[in-house]
């Protein structure tokens, strides 16, 4: 027995100290499982209630678990309605060629101003930086009301019937892009970005002869697309999401980008499903961006826009 | 080496300097003039704008008016009164719940030949102490009451949610097995549109089928009972904030996580050795190594909560009973829905002002800790 025992217990006390090393282990993902409930519930009711037929299915499987299931009588029409009975498509067109145009522009624009500021001396150099950076603090909201004012009275290009002169940016997509493509915060990711680069790299190019424009692309931009990801996707959540400037801006349904065009579905009675499937169907995208670009995302936060 | 490169040095000196300069001005050109003509101008235009009465759309010449919108939008005062007296016996009238009857504000802020003092004042809200009750007077009393609910929505938001991104940030950063995954999935709030989250939580807070009461009741186990979660004026608030603090706190947790990766694994390894617990590691580590982002987290976040806009637009419309009424919100409708710029203006830079203020104060307490 004693031989036993003797024998047995070192074994006993390895595998207990391995079994409580596992559970140790399991119980630190109770609350990161808990939170994924806490986090995802909206959006996995919204996905699911997408696929069910009537408001009668929807509101009684708000009373319990089923809401956040596929259960009972499970169908497209909602998505197939969606494109039938509203102009979907064209809304989700202009809300890509907004997104794009802005994304596009605002990384062209920001990260060369950002370089200019960083690695370049130019008269009035420092004044530019700091007052970028004074206006961080102001809230895009505090300059809405002006901003409108300003955008109906600017000059414009109108292409209708021949090219004539127009007043007003109004109801264009110019007034949903060009306002909003420089932003002080993506400068700043930019500038600490590039502030960390070594200026080795300039010497060396400009030594065999580079221009300052060829070193910006053809060394800083390859070497930071960490920050041109974090850029992009801060883009793509404010310009794809954004709501009240449309609403101020636009009118013609032609034009409208995706948010706006929700409001067409609480006109008459609202069918949630339809409603559901719509919001499904423009939430997607910037998830699959996002999931894209997270990692770098992640990585550039670390190295630029964080040091305070 | 000799003269002819000398020559060529002193010559290509200028031009090099000429040349970065041309190339700095062509490549910061773009963005300065459009932060010019898209941050600054209407920055300033703003200010400008408070002083007058411009309209929207107006066929009338726009004045210069002075402070008087800065009068309407700030005008307070108090008005004490006394019960009203029954003339036959001198007692204090009272209505049928046996309380005071006294005379309505409305007395005072509409007569303005007796009142002048009171003219173009309207009710806030009022104190009743012992017999006497004092009516709080603003020129603006939505503006009052929108100012108080972007107080509490902030007051409640930006602690509940700067230390529920840490938590987060330190849960997903222990280096467990699928850690980004659930990062991933703690911020797929944050770039779900406010419009859509909102219509959606309508439907999670819904009185009669919420699953948010029905939920409340099974754990509570029919104790609480539904609550009225939009409906009710001193309920609709905490509706907006914890759906706020949904969608809003992966973004706190992703800058976390980054300020996170930057503390040296040394440091800890190093207080490890020293017999340092978790609390002293976190204390005495962390948080000094965090304090950089703190302070951005708390400008950025400050600045989004007394922004607060489109939920309040999407799920109360600023009801009930203007319990969910923010700034801008209040700004929105004079505005846009009454096409009043000059007012619309200085209530914005009023608001402006007060982030100013209170980012000063942030700066200046987290400045003080780090003295401590």
């Amino acid at each position: 027995m004693t031989t036993i025992t003797e024998s047995a217990t070192p074994f006993s006390a390895r595998q207990s100290r391995s079994t409580g090393k596992t559970i140790k282990l399991w119980l630190r993902y109770v609350p990161l499982v808990l939170l994924v409930f806490f986090f995802t519930f909206p959006l996995i009711f919204m996905i699911v209630s997408s696929f069910k037929g009537t408001n009668q299915q929807i509101f009684s499987d708000l009373r319990s678990l089923r809401a956040f299931l596929p259960v009972g009588d499970l169908t497209t029409a909602n998505y197939d309605r969606v494109f039938t009975d509203s102009n979907f498509p064209r809304y989700m067109l202009n809300s890509i060629v907004i997104t794009a145009g802005t994304i596009g522009l605002s990384l062209l624009v920001n990260s060369m101003a950002a370089y200019a500021l960083s690695r370049l001396r130019w008269p009035g150099q420092k004044l530019v930086l700091s007052i970028i950076i004074a206006t961080l603090i102001i809230p895009g909201m505090a300059t809405v009301m002006p901003m409108l004012l300003l955008v109906s009275r600017l000059p414009g290009l109108s292409f209708d019937e021949g090219l004539a002169l127009t007043q007003g940016w109004l109801d264009t997509y110019t007034v949903q892009i060009i306002p909003f493509i420089v932003s002080a915060y993506s400068i700043f990711l930019f500038y600490q970005f590039f502030q960390d680069i070594p200026r080795d790299f300039d010497e060396a190019a400009l030594v065999d002869g580079a221009s300052r424009f060829q070193i910006y692309f053809r060394i800083i931009v390859p070497i930071s697309l960490p920050v041109f990801a974090s850029v992009a996707i801060l883009t793509f959540i404010s310009s794809w999401n954004s709501f009240l400037w449309p609403i101020m801006t636009v009118q013609s349904d032609e034009l409208r980008p995706v948010m706006v065009g929700l409001q067409f579905f609480f006109q008459r009675d609202t069918n949630w499903g339809e409603v559901m499937a719509y919001t499904t169907m423009i939430t997607i995208p910037v998830l699959i961006f996002f999931f894209i670009f997270q990692s770098a995302f992640v990585k550039s936060m670390a190295s630029s826009g964080v040091k305070g | 080496m000799t003269t002819p490169t000398i020559v060529l040095d002193r010559a290509g000196a200028a031009p090099e300097k000429r040349r970065q300069t041309l190339t700095g001005y062509m490549m910061a050109g773009p963005a300065i003039l459009l932060m010019l003509l898209f941050v600054i101008s209407p920055f300033f235009a703003g200010i400008y704008y408070s002083f007058t009465n411009q309209r929207l759309i107006s066929g009338n010449e726009t004045e210069v008016v002075g402070l008087r919108n800065y009068q309407r939008l700030l005008a307070l005062s108090t008005l004490t009164v006394d019960p009203e007296v029954d003339e036959a016996s001198g007692d204090f009238v009272r209505d049928e719940n046996g309380d005071l009857v006294f005379p309505r504000s409305r007395d005072f802020t509409r007569d303005e030949e007796a009142y002048p003092q009171y003219a173009g004042l309207r009710e806030w809200f009022t104190v009743q102490i012992g017999n006497r009750l004092t009516y709080v007077l603003a020129g603006d009393p939505l503006f009052m009451r929108s100012l108080t609910n972007n107080f509490f929505f902030a007051l409640v938001v930006i602690p509940v949610q700067t230390s529920l991104g840490l938590l987060l940030a330190m849960l997903v950063n222990q280096g467990l097995r699928g850690q980004s995954f659930f990062r991933t999935l703690y911020f797929a709030p944050v770039v779900t549109s406010m419009v859509v989250a909102s219509i959606v939580w309508r439907f999670l807070y819904d009185s009669n089928n919420g699953l948010i009461n029905e939920m409340i009741g099974a754990l509570t186990f029919g104790l609480v009972g539904p609550i009225n979660w939009l409906g009710n004026p001193s309920v609709a608030m905490w509706a907006i904030i914890i759906m706020s603090i949904w969608q809003g706190a992966g973004m706190q947790m992703m800058l976390f996580v980054a300020g996170l990766q930057q503390i040296p694994e040394a440091l800890y390894e190093a207080a490890s050795i020293d017999g340092a617990n978790g609390w002293q590691k976190f204390r005495f580590i962390t948080i000094p190594g965090l304090r950089g982002i703190i302070v951005f987290i708390f400008l950025t976040i400050t600045i989004a909560a007394f922004q607060l806009f489109d939920q309040v637009l999407a799920m109360t419309n600023g009801g009930p009973d203007d319990a969910t009424t923010t700034t801008v919100f209040h700004m929105f409708r004079n505005g846009f829905r009454e096409q009043d710029i000059g007012y619309a203006s200085t209530i914005a830079v009023v608001f402006f002002l007060i982030i100013v203020a209170i980012n000063l104060i942030q700066r200046y307490v987290v400045r003080d800790r780090e003295v401590a």
